[in-house]
């Protein structure tokens, strides 16, 4: 076969001498790449404690926002769910009754918001579709565990921490990230 | 005049076609179809007088007719203006037509509210479409958007005044389908707005009607209110034998639950002519309380334009591939690790929030 570049090396197939077939040299090589090693610095963390920094647009566990007055963003309008390539998402809106300006922004909200961990793929496309700055993918993960159904995400597991009543737990859920101003 | 009328020729945007005399030339275009077609929010082909207010229909006339071929010197609007022999138009070729719809579609959007995620319009909105083709990115409005103190239309219609553009679809309606009008347009310019002048319920047979016609959200089924998006939404076509009205309808269906009853729409958005004759209106028996799959008979999935937000999810064509895992496991089924309807606090089998007859709210949730 003719070789296009140069950059293919043939396989040598001659049969091996003796001193080849002892090995030792190999052997030698290895030990020397394997010993090298221990004199160089760790790549590993000790993981629960250390932790490694997340890059900034990692895309963690889910979060549903609040306004700064602690009102749920969310609307139910539908377009993470319809964005969401997995179908994780499902809602159901109800009406904000007279008394209930304090809990939500709009005159609709979400009385009932799944996210199912299972399904989910963690691409970031209901962040996207957002047009309430709602939800954002925050900078922790979904949390193992031992059953399926612990991760069907609901909103007592979504919604940020009250930003009045909790501001340390906000603050810390919120993470590093800027937030944009959404009208 | 003879009894046998001669066709006259138009031309619009280089098609030509024979049409019969009187026709206005948004007619004309609609009969050749697809992007020729102006766009309108204001006329109603199936209602009389509708048009003339909205003016996204407006269209260039290059030459008035073989008789007199001089362009008309302004735009016109399309809905009412008729053909003559040998009139060019220009509607998507011309740039000045483009202009002045992007014109028209930013004063719409004036004091249009931009609520679509809270509309339940949304997905089947026409002022949606049109900003989505001919708006802007953001408004150069600074001011104040008017508001309205709110007016209760009754148990079955939700007006929010602020989402109207004055199209007067549904006084029309009003007129030409209910025995008597009860609501209408109030005041004048910037003041104007649809509502009764006295608080007084829409109750009349047809009036759920005026839901259909109207382009934007200003009008929506109390029924609905906030139960679904459309696009989550299955249509169907279904008939039920009505002795008010004709008993077509299309069913807005998720699972074996019908959340929205509505008329069955052409592809203008206008409510297509029922197959007894006649504009397919629906009474308000058929629209607001028949909302049981036991009432209806239906027909089949209806046709959504691959194009619209409503078709997704629409899997057409589908070829389920045959199970096999249960003649691997010797006729055994697998073991289900988790059934979702266990878990999952959304679409409760208890719940059947298409059954009320209102919104629902946090009570419903409990």
């Amino acid at each position: 076969m003719q070789l296009l570049t140069n950059r293919a090396q043939l396989v040598d197939r001659k049969p091996m001498t003796f001193i080849e077939r002892l090995y030792l040299w190999n052997i030698a090589k290895g030990m020397i790449i394997t010993f090298s090693h221990l004199f160089k610095k760790k790549p590993t963390i000790n993981y629960p404690e250390q932790k490694r920094p997340f890059s900034p647009v990692f895309r963690g566990l889910h979060i549903l926002n609040r306004d700064e007055e602690g009102r749920e963003r969310c609307t139910a309008c539908g377009l993470c769910a319809v964005a969401c390539p997995a179908e994780a998402i499902t809602m159901e809106a109800a009406e904000r009754k007279n008394g209930e300006e304090n809990l939500y922004r709009e005159e609709k909200y979400a009385a009932r918001y799944e996210i199912n961990m299972l399904r989910c793929i963690f691409c970031g496309l209901c962040e996207e579709a957002c047009p309430k700055d709602a939800i954002y993918l925050s900078e922790t993960f979904a949390p193992a565990n031992f059953q399926r159904k612990g991760f069907i995400y609901g909103k007592p597991d979504l919604l940020i921490p009250h930003p009045i009543e909790k501001p340390e737990e906000y603050k810390k859920a919120l993470g590093n990230r800027v937030v944009r101003e959404v009208q | 005049m003879s009894e046998e009328r001669k066709l006259i020729k138009v031309t619009i945007d280089n098609i030509t076609i024979d049409v019969e005399p009187g026709t206005s030339i948004l007619n004309a275009a609609r009969s050749i179809g697809g992007d020729v077609a102006p766009p309108a929010m204001c006329y109603y082909s199936k209602l009389k007088g509708s048009g003339g207010k909205c003016r996204t229909c407006l269209v260039e006339v290059a030459a008035g007719s073989t008789a007199d071929p001089r362009p008309m010197p302004k735009l016109v609007a399309s809905c009412r203006t008729n053909v003559m022999d040998g009139m060019i138009v220009k509607n998507i070729t011309s740039e000045k037509v483009m202009d002045a719809r992007n014109g028209v579609v930013e004063f719409l959007l004036i004091n249009h509210p931009l609520d679509c995620p809270i509309c339940d319009q949304a997905g089947e909105c026409h002022l949606q479409d049109l900003s989505y083709e001919h708006g802007k990115e953001s408004t150069r409005y600074e001011f104040k958007r008017r508001t309205f103190e709110k007016h209760d239309l009754g148990p079955y219609i939700q007006l929010h005044m602020t989402r109207c553009i004055l199209c007067y679809r549904c006084v029309f309606t009003a007129d030409q389908l209910t025995n008597k009008r009860v609501h209408g347009v109030l005041d004048r310019g910037d003041h104007s707005e649809i509502a009764t002048f006295i608080e007084k319920n829409l109750d009349n047979d047809f009036i759920g009607n005026v839901i259909d016609v109207c382009p934007v959200g200003a009008l929506t089924d109390k029924t609905f209110r906030f139960k679904n998006r459309v696009w989550f939404t299955k249509p169907v076509d279904a008939h039920c034998n009505c002795s008010k009205c004709c008993g077509e309808v299309q069913l807005w269906m998720r699972g074996d639950e019908v959340f929205r009853v509505t008329a069955r729409k052409d592809e203008w958005g206008e409510i297509k002519d029922s197959t007894k004759g006649g504009t397919g209106w629906i009474c308000n028996e058929c629209r607001f309380e028949k909302k049981s799959l036991k009432d209806w008979v239906v027909e089949g999935p209806s046709v959504i334009n691959r194009h619209s937000v409503i078709s997704q999810g629409h899997y057409v064509d589908l070829v389920t591939p045959k199970e096999t895992i249960s003649a691997v496991m010797g006729g055994r089924s697998p073991k289900l690790l988790m059934n979702i309807h266990d878990e999952s606090d959304v679409n409760k089998q208890n719940i059947e929030l298409s059954k009320l007859n209102r919104p629902a709210h946090s009570d419903d949730f409990a």
